[in-house]
């Protein structure tokens, strides 16, 4: 499988584009000896004119470089952890609902449109407006508007799995019905939850990134969105603010789509995408 | 004192006047942010309704950039040497915008009943009158209880509109269906009102001013975003934007372009000064040392240049110096970070989270707060910024649910006004973010604002005032950032926009434009 992976030249560059990221994200502390709120400098400084300040200064002459690593630590952070939660709350639902069908399915499928019906950065606006933006509610909002599209897909993986004759045998082996779930069909569904999992943190990025633009970010942590909506009114006269955590959104995203794809491409080898992908 | 004697001319609006000839007509494009929610100004004063409707409501006074009474509906006026009988003659042949003549019936029913009723910031003024009579039809007396220094400040137009009496007398003011074409004296008189796009008002033929207005038509624009008005001015769709209609970014991209001119003159009256409230109840910020600690902290000189593009200036105390009887004997807070530190560890602060609630204006104040609290935070003190939105800083000031929070308030040119309402004890009240938030109690003081408001020479209470400043400052109850000055920008050939103290609110009666 990682010999499949590694032969597709975009994923691999998707992993490359991300441990970039992620190295950034973890030593920026090192890497910056002031904080990204930190006004260093005179205010709108252009980039590559000050050595130090590569990437020049913003409104009130704070590092944009510095803004960018520390940003790399929410984007990340929000991205991975509001995905985790959403698998916490979609896998175990749909594998109930496609395991036990009937009126289990029943319910948690209704449930799940529910939460399907409402758009979903309209809920998340709603979320964190009511609880006060912080990452752990931006979090929790990203969660909530992320899990049905897994809840959905489990569901149908679980249904498919379940009606195969290793099951059947496990059944008469006398195996009782969660423990089927759970070392039989469960394991059988979890690739395509991996490539799912890996463009949801994308969207999650995105997600942050959106609600930081409309300022309901949280105010005291950086992050991409924050940069660009605080610099959209001054976008005219200072490009360099919204235009370099706007390539960073897009790289990072990128990666992740790219690893998404190859991930895909290489847990499913009889659906071969080659040329497609 | 002295029986004050206004001259029966407009000397002020002859010497304003450049040495070429105003020229009649033309028209003026004006945005007015947000729409406002009515025009009647006698029910409704907030901003956006005084800059449109002082040009259809006039009142007995103006004010120049002084703070110095000048003729409006009283062509004259006089004060006893005791302080308390008010005397105004008001001009001859004055028509309300209906045809109806305008007497002094309609000042005595203005002021002493339907602004009695529904204008609370006139009323806390009117409190301290004993009638309002007029002995013929253009003479109105206002007979005080008790000396009250500042009464003469409160007949400018969004203080004391003047209304017609034939309208409203013995209506219901609320539901009166006048109040959607409002009828004034005014230079201009409404005509359409479209919601979500323009308010169109007409030059008052019949205005008691020779000459006067210049302008044809005024319309003032409704655009709801901050970029859009940005483009409208430059495209040349409007030719004024008045203070805080764009962003403060902009301004210098705007100032900058050809035939353009900006001043930030206009605000003496109101001279808006902002300040952070300081919780005086409990944690950290109940601790003197604490509050002068922030002082020390906050770079405020950067926040002027910065984050406000050089306008306004750095507050030296609780009054404005545009406003009467400011004095700068004071303690000044300058930047100095090793000072804040020494105070904090002489207190023994042990790193208490303190949050910031910046006000939800838009990115300025967003701006402005992330300054402060890194400025906090290089002293020492664990500041974290509050996200708010304008009902939850409603909320959390008026339940004072704050350790520090943004805020600015008017000052209407005195501070028996607009000043001591926020430090007086007996100003404390739960559910007004507009009162003594901080909770500052200090008996000694509160009698000395009171005394001061009574006093009938100046002298007597520029002495008071200053030396109240002078203990305030020391005390710090809300740390004080910044006179704000909020620029207007105009087309260089509209002339004479701004020459009075509020500004392009009453501006458009002398201004014209130089083809």
């Amino acid at each position: 499988m990682w010999k499949r992976f590694s032969s597709n030249i975009g994923a691999m560059l998707g992993v490359v584009l991300l441990l970039a990221v992620i190295a950034v994200a973890i030593f920026a502390p090192i890497i910056f000896s002031h904080t990204p709120w930190q006004m260093v400098q005179r205010p709108f400084l252009t980039p590559f004119t000050m050595d130090g300040l590569p990437l020049g200064t913003d409104t009130l002459g704070r590092d944009v470089a510095s803004q960018l690593a520390y940003g790399a630590r929410v984007s990340l952070l929000v991205g991975l952890v509001s995905t985790l939660v959403a698998l916490l709350i979609g896998v175990p639902l749909g594998a109930l609902a496609g395991f036990y069908g009937n009126w289990v399915d029943e319910g948690a499928m209704r449930f799940t449109e529910f939460f399907q019906t409402i758009p979903n950065f309209a809920l998340a606006i709603v979320l964190v407006a009511i609880f006060e933006p912080t990452l752990a509610s931006i979090t929790i909002a990203i969660a909530i508007v992320s899990w049905p599209p897994v809840a959905r897909l489990v569901r149908a993986e679980v249904m498919s799995v379940r009606k195969r004759e290793f099951v059947d045998a496990a059944r008469l082996a006398g195996l009782s019905r969660p423990r089927i779930l759970l070392t039989q069909v469960l394991p059988n569904t979890v690739s395509p939850i991996i490539v799912m999992a890996s463009l949801m943190v994308a969207t999650a990025i995105l997600l942050e990134s959106s609600l930081s633009f409309l300022g309901l970010g949280d105010p005291n942590a950086m992050s991409w969105g924050y940069m660009i909506g605080a610099a959209r009114t001054v976008i005219r006269s200072a490009w360099w603010l919204s235009f370099f955590p706007g390539i960073a959104i897009v790289l990072t995203v990128l990666a992740l789509n790219l690893i998404g794809e190859g991930l895909n491409d290489a847990l499913n080898p009889h659906l071969s995408r080659k040329g497609k992908a | 004192m002295n029986t004050l004697r206004a001259t029966t001319f407009l000397i002020a609006a002859t010497l304003a006047a450049p040495l070429a000839a105003q020229q009649s007509g033309g028209r003026l494009d004006i945005v007015v942010q947000p729409e406002p929610p009515g025009l009647m100004m006698g029910l409704v004063q907030n901003g956006p309704t005084q800059l449109v409707a002082g040009d259809i409501y006039e009142s007995l006074l103006r004010y120049n950039s002084d703070l110095e009474p000048q003729p409006s509906l009283a062509e004259s006026w006089e004060i006893s040497d005791d302080g308390l009988t008010y005397t105004f003659h008001l001009h001859d042949g004055v028509k309300w915008h209906d045809g109806e003549p305008f007497t002094a019936d309609d000042v005595v029913f203005s002021a002493d009943v339907f602004l009695r009723e529904t204008h609370a910031r006139l009323r806390a003024s009117l409190a301290y009158v004993e009638s309002i009579t007029a002995p013929d039809d253009t003479t109105v007396v206002f007979q005080l209880k008790e000396p009250f220094g500042p009464f003469i400040n409160a007949f400018e137009t969004g203080t004391m509109p003047i209304v017609p009496k034939h309208i409203y007398e013995g209506t219901d003011y609320a539901t009166n269906e006048m109040n959607a074409t409002p009828i004034g004296t005014g230079p201009f008189k409404f005509d359409e009102w479209v919601k979500g796009s323009y308010i169109h008002l007409v030059k008052n033929e019949d205005y008691y001013l020779d000459g006067k207005p210049y302008l044809d038509e005024v319309y003032y624009r409704v655009i709801p975003d901050a970029a859009a008005r940005a483009v409208a001015f430059e495209t040349g769709e409007v030719d004024v934007l008045p203070g805080g209609s764009v962003e403060n970014w902009d301004v210098p991209r705007l100032t900058e372009m050809e035939g353009v001119c900006s001043t930030g003159a206009g605000w003496e009256f109101f001279a808006p000064l902002s300040w952070m409230w300081m919780n005086n109840r409990e944690g950290p910020t109940s601790d003197v040392r604490f509050r002068q600690a922030v002082m020390y902290a906050m770079d405020r000189d950067f926040v002027k240049d910065v984050v406000w593009n050089g306008f306004g200036k750095v507050a030296t105390g609780p009054v404005a110096s545009s406003t009467n009887y400011y004095s700068d004997a004071v303690t000044q807070y300058d930047h100095n970070p090793d000072k804040a530190k020494e105070l904090l560890a002489e207190m023994g602060y042990g790193g208490e989270a303190v949050r910031i609630l910046p006000l939800p204006y838009g990115e300025t104040w967003q701006r402005w707060a992330e300054a402060v609290r890194q400025n906090l935070s290089e002293v020492g003190i664990n500041a974290e910024i509050d996200s708010t939105d304008v009902a939850g800083w409603n909320e959390k000031t008026s339940q004072w649910d704050y350790d520090l929070a943004f805020t600015y308030l008017y000052q209407y040119g005195d501070p028996a006004l607009g000043v001591s309402r926020n430090y007086v004890a007996s100003q404390i009240s739960k559910g007004s973010p507009w009162n003594n938030v901080e909770g500052y109690e200090n008996p000694e003081l509160d009698a000395k604002w009171t005394a001061a408001a009574g006093m009938v020479s100046a002298e007597d209470r520029a002495a008071a005032y200053a030396e109240i400043q002078k203990e305030i400052v020391d005390d710090v109850p809300v740390a004080w950032l910044q006179e704000l000055e909020f620029p207007t920008i105009y087309r260089c050939n509209v002339k004479d926009l701004v020459t009075t103290a509020i500004g392009i609110n009453d501006g458009p009666r002398d201004a014209w434009v130089e083809e």
